[in-house]
This record gives structure tokens, C-alpha cells and sequence, in this order.
């Protein structure tokens, strides 16, 4: 049989798709972001970029809002992950509609919540018909930038919990119960067990989360925009901005060159900080 | 006992108290958004908001017939299906030599496409777009296609991996005994095996082309995809029109979802590795 070949052309379309549309493309927006008029190196984009007033609130913006909403969204994707596991009757349907949100996109995740804070939104009718406001107010106005953001951590939290969950119910799985029977003989709690046992155990799965949830909350877009337009800026919309809107190219890639950098910073210290040790896996 | 056997029956209604209200927290705001679109314009705009849908479809009709959207829906499909092709083309024999072979390189095969999950994707459409524009791809469904391909390929190989993996090679050994090359064995006992998951990982793939945003906003101009299109009216389009959309980008979602509901945790618990 013909096989020292094969392997090679199975995997060659997709390495070679990978090459051409994923590794080039960030050597070229990497070259962008570095290259002055001369065709030399520069950091004048990086200048530039740092000048615009709204670059610190953007990053600032971006920084919090994967702060607030990641650990809030870990806690709950543990919690939602081991009350699944509890349920007797109806644990599919329970399933299907705690993951609901992994395909909504973050677009119509904003629309949904703006349906919400809209002035003319469920909330204001909410607070209307139990006689707390007589007239509406305007949650999403730039006055009110920390009610946007409320928003966009409740949208964020609302949609992205799902992924997180499934990773979390499909490392679960893969933990024997022997070893919370176990802890239950020697006379562990519930609560002992969980810390003790599964969390612990759960570990590579809690990393791969945080990880693939932590990058995803840095390219935060269509959720900010939908709810705060542009009143809260975050680094997503302001890239989009640059190469959109004022079309230059090299702050565009600037801009993306920082997200990256944050993204890569955070994966390490991730990696690090819930290192599984060597053989300590199951 | 009695003692236990309360705390016991506590705790499950405890259970069953928090599992209704996040499935609450995880539906209510979807019902807020489908009364939205199952109401009049006057009463999208109206105020306060009535709880209760009206079945009334004049605001799907006028997005529906909005300039644009039919066109924009179009091209939504259109890129999706061709995300959904390319990568299942290109990931599934990836996915079946990863599983199957062990030879030079396969380490760091695996090293690139886990390593597409520590990048931001959706800012490759920045360097992209202007290498479009010199090739002639820009602002057509194609190009966009093959930037939502890398953001579904990682997960087709590695989903495809879990499906072949899950096949003992035994299987296929079987088949040549009796007669098979490796080709016909694949295709007669491997395929109808596998191809449930590859139709499952072909629909997560078309999710993850149809909800994209970013690059969608970025490479599009003329030839706009729904997302796009949405997005980049929003602040011009009327309220109803918003919240139309909004269902329509919801609707598939939530079919998909539900197809694919089997395969979920199994495709994320090998992805974990």
C-alpha cells in the first residue's frame, strides 16, 4: 500500500490554505503596521494610533470589559455545566436551550439586548407599567456611557456563556465518577468534592475555556456597536474605524498589531497560571 | 434518614429552581426579540410595549422588501455554503490523516491549527482586503468565503479528527482483507460511518460563516452579506427593520443548533486535547 505519501497529500490542501490565508496575511498586517512611507521600519502608526484621543478609552474599554464578563461568565458556565450533569428527566432539552446562544451572532445578540435598553425597550415598559418612570429614559445615550457597558457585560454574558459551557460539559464527561464516589465514602460534601475533585480534574478544560473565551472578549465588536453605536469605544471598532471609515491602512494594522499583542500576553498567562502538571491529567 | 432524604429533596428542588430560571435568562430575551418582529412598525416604536406577540408580519414584510436585503440574504447563503465546502473539502482529509497516519510534521500540523485559536481572525480581513483588491477578489462572496474558512477550518479538522478517531482502524483492515483498496474501503465502510458528524460539522461551519461580522463589514462593499448590511445601517434603519433582522439572523441559529445538538459536546470534548 502506497502510504508514506498519503498523509502528506490529505494534509497539504488545508496546510497549504493555512499558509496562504492565515500565516501571510499576519506577516502582511504585521509589515503594515511597521512600514513608514520609505519602505523602513517605523512606529510612527503606533504614534499615531496612540494620539487619537479615543485610543486609551477603547483600550481601557476592551481591558474591562474582558475583566468584568470573563470571570463572571467562567463561574457561570461551571455552575451551568455541574446542575446539567444533576438533572434527571429533560437533561437534553436543558441542554439545547443552555446553548442556544452558541450560534447567535454577536450582531444579533446586540439587537436583542438593545430591544431591551432602547428607550422605547422592554425595560422603559418594564418600569412604566410598575410606575417607576413616567417617562421613558434614554438608557443608551452617551450620558450614560456605564449603563452601555452594563449592557454590553449583560449581552456579552448572555450570548458567549455557551461556548464555555459546552467545553466545560464535555470535559466533564470525561472525568470517571469513581473518583466522587470516592470522596463521597471518605465522607466529602458536595461542595468539598466539587473543589477538591472536580475542579481540579477539570482543569484542561477550564484552561482551553478561558483561553478561546479571554481572545474572543478582546474582539468584542458588533455587541458594542449595536447597543452604544459609537459611545463606547472599544479597539475592535476602532480598527474597524481606521480602515473603514479613514481608510489608512497602516494605523488600521496598528491597531490590530495591539490586539494581537493582548491576546498572545493573556493566552501565556493563562497557559501558566492553570498549568496542568505533567502526568496529572487523566 | 428522614434528615438526609429532606436535604435530598431540598437540593433538587434547588436544582430545579436555578435550571428554570437560566433557561429564563437564556430564552426571555430571545421572546422579547421575536415579539419585536412579530409586531407592527407602530408598535415596534410605540411605547410602553404590549408582552404579548401581535402575529402581525408587516415588519418582517418590510425588511424582507427592504432594498438590499434580499440581496444581502442571498449573499449570506451563498458565502456560507462556499465556507461550508471549502471547509469540510479541506479539513476533512486533514482531519482523516491526523487520525489514521503517524508521519513527520504531524506535530506541528496540529501546533497551526491550534495556534489559529490564540489569533484574533476576523483582523485578517485588514491585510486581506487590500491583497483582494490585486487579485480581483474583493468584494465578491468567494473572498469573503476564504477568510470565514479560516475561522471554520480549525474546527472541521479537529472535529473530523474526533470522528475518524472514533473508528477503529480495524474497520478499514477488514474491508482490504476482503478485497477493498484503501479507497473503496473508505468510501464503503468509513464514509456512511462518519458522515452524520460531517454533515453536523458542515452546519457548525455554516454558522460560523453566517454570524460573522467583522471581516463580513470589512471585505464587502457592494456585495454586502446580511451581518454586513445590518450593521453597517444601523444607524439609519428603523427600529422594526433593525429587530427583522435581527430575528432573521436568529432563526437559522436556532435550527442548526438544534441539528447539530448531538454532536456539541463531542466535538468540543476531543477539541480540548
Amino acid at each position: 500500500m502506497p502510504s508514506r505519501g498519503l498523509p502528506y497529500l490529505l494534509l497539504m490542501p488545508a496546510a497549504i490554505f493555512l499558509a496562504v490565508f492565515f500565516l501571510y496575511p499576519f506577516t502582511l498586517v504585521a509589515w503594515e503596521a511597521f512600514s513608514g512611507a520609505d519602505g523602513g521600519l517605523t512606529l510612527a502608526h503606533f504614534a499615531t494610533m496612540a494620539g487619537n484621543w479615543k485610543f486609551s478609552s477603547a483600550l481601557e474599554n476592551t481591558l474591562l470589559l474582558a475583566i468584568a464578563v470573563v470571570p463572571i461568565q467562567t463561574a457561570m458556565a461551571l455552575a451551568m455545566a455541574v446542575l446539567v450533569t444533576k438533572i434527571q428527566r429533560g437533561r437534553d432539552v436543558v441542554l439545547y436551550i443552555f446553548t442556544i446562544p452558541l450560534g447567535i451572532s454577536d450582531l444579533a445578540a446586540g439587537l436583542i439586548w438593545f430591544a431591551i435598553f432602547d428607550q422605547t425597550g422592554f425595560l422603559n415598559s418594564a418600569l412604566h407599567t410598575l410606575g417607576v418612570v413616567k417617562e421613558p429614559v434614554i438608557w443608551l445615550g452617551y450620558q450614560n456611557r456605564w449603563v452601555i457597558f452594563l449592557a454590553v457585560m449583560l449581552a456579552e454574558i448572555w450570548r458567549a456563556t455557551a461556548i464555555m459551557l459546552v467545553i466545560l460539559v464535555a470535559g466533564l464527561g470525561l472525568i470517571p465518577k469513581e473518583y466522587s464516589e470516592a470522596a463521597e465514602v471518605f465522607g466529602a460534601g458536595p461542595w468539598q468534592r466539587f473543589r477538591r475533585v472536580t475542579l481540579p480534574l477539570l482543569r484542561p478544560s477550564l484552561q482551553t475555556a478561558l483561553i478561546l473565551r479571554t481572545i474572543l472578549a478582546f474582539e468584542v465588536f458588533a455587541v458594542v456597536y449595536a447597543l452604544g453605536g459609537n459611545n463606547l469605544p472599544i479597539l475592535m471598532g476602532q480598527t474597524f474605524h481606521w480602515q473603514f471609515d479613514l481608510q489608512d491602512y497602516h494605523v488600521a494594522a496598528a491597531l490590530a498589531m495591539v490586539i494581537l499583542g493582548i491576546s498572545i500576553g493573556f493566552t501565556l498567562v493563562l497557559l501558566r497560571v492553570l498549568r496542568v502538571p505533567k502526568g496529572a491529567g487523566i | 434518614m428522614t434528615d438526609t432524604a429532606t436535604i435530598r429533596q431540598r437540593g433538587r428542588r434547588l436544582t430545579q429552581a436555578a435550571v428554570v430560571l437560566l433557561c429564563g435568562w437564556v430564552l426571555g430575551p430571545i421572546y422579547l426579540l421575536v415579539l419585536n418582529a412579530f409586531s407592527a412598525p407602530d408598535a415596534v416604536t410605540g411605547f410602553p410595549k404590549r408582552w404579548l406577540p401581535g402575529f402581525d408580519l408587516h415588519s418582517l414584510r418590510m425588511f424582507v422588501e427592504f432594498q438590499g436585503v434580499a440581496e444581502a440574504l442571498w449573499n449570506s447563503v451563498l458565502v456560507a455554503t462556499l465556507t461550508m465546502i471549502l471547509s469540510i473539502a479541506l479539513g476533512a482529509p486533514a482531519g482523516y490523516a491526523l487520525s489514521r497516519f503517524d508521519f513527520r510534521g504531524k506535530t506541528a500540523f496540529r501546533v497551526l491549527v491550534l495556534m489559529t485559536r490564540a489569533f484574533p481572525l476576523p483582523l485578517l480581513a485588514l491585510p486581506l482586503a487590500v491583497m483582494f483588491i490585486r487579485v480581483g477578489l474583493d468584494d465578491t462572496p468567494l473572498g469573503l468565503a476564504l477568510v470565514h474558512t479560516t475561522l471554520a477550518l480549525p474546527f472541521a479538522v479537529l472535529i473530523t479528527f474526533s470522528l475518524f478517531s472514533g473508528l477503529p482502524v480495524e474497520l478499514e483492515e477488514a474491508a482490504w482483507t476482503l478485497g477493498c483498496n484503501r479507497a473503496q474501503a473508505f468510501r464503503k465502510v468509513i464514509l456512511p460511518l462518519v458522515l452524520p458528524g460531517i454533515a453536523a460539522s458542515a452546519i457548525f461551519a455554516f454558522v460560523i460563516s453566517w454570524n460573522e461580522v467583522f471581516a463580513a463589514s470589512v471585505l464587502t462593499v457592494q456585495h454586502r452579506t446580511l451581518t454586513a448590511f445590518l450593521l453597517t445601517s444601523l444607524d439609519v434603519s428603523p427600529l422594526p427593520l433593525k429587530f427583522a433582522g435581527g430575528f432573521v439572523l436568529v432563526l437559522p441559529a436556532l435550527i442548526f443548533i438544534f441539528a447539530v445538538r448531538k454532536y456539541l459536546f463531542a466535538m468540543w470534548g476531543i477539541a480540548n486535547r
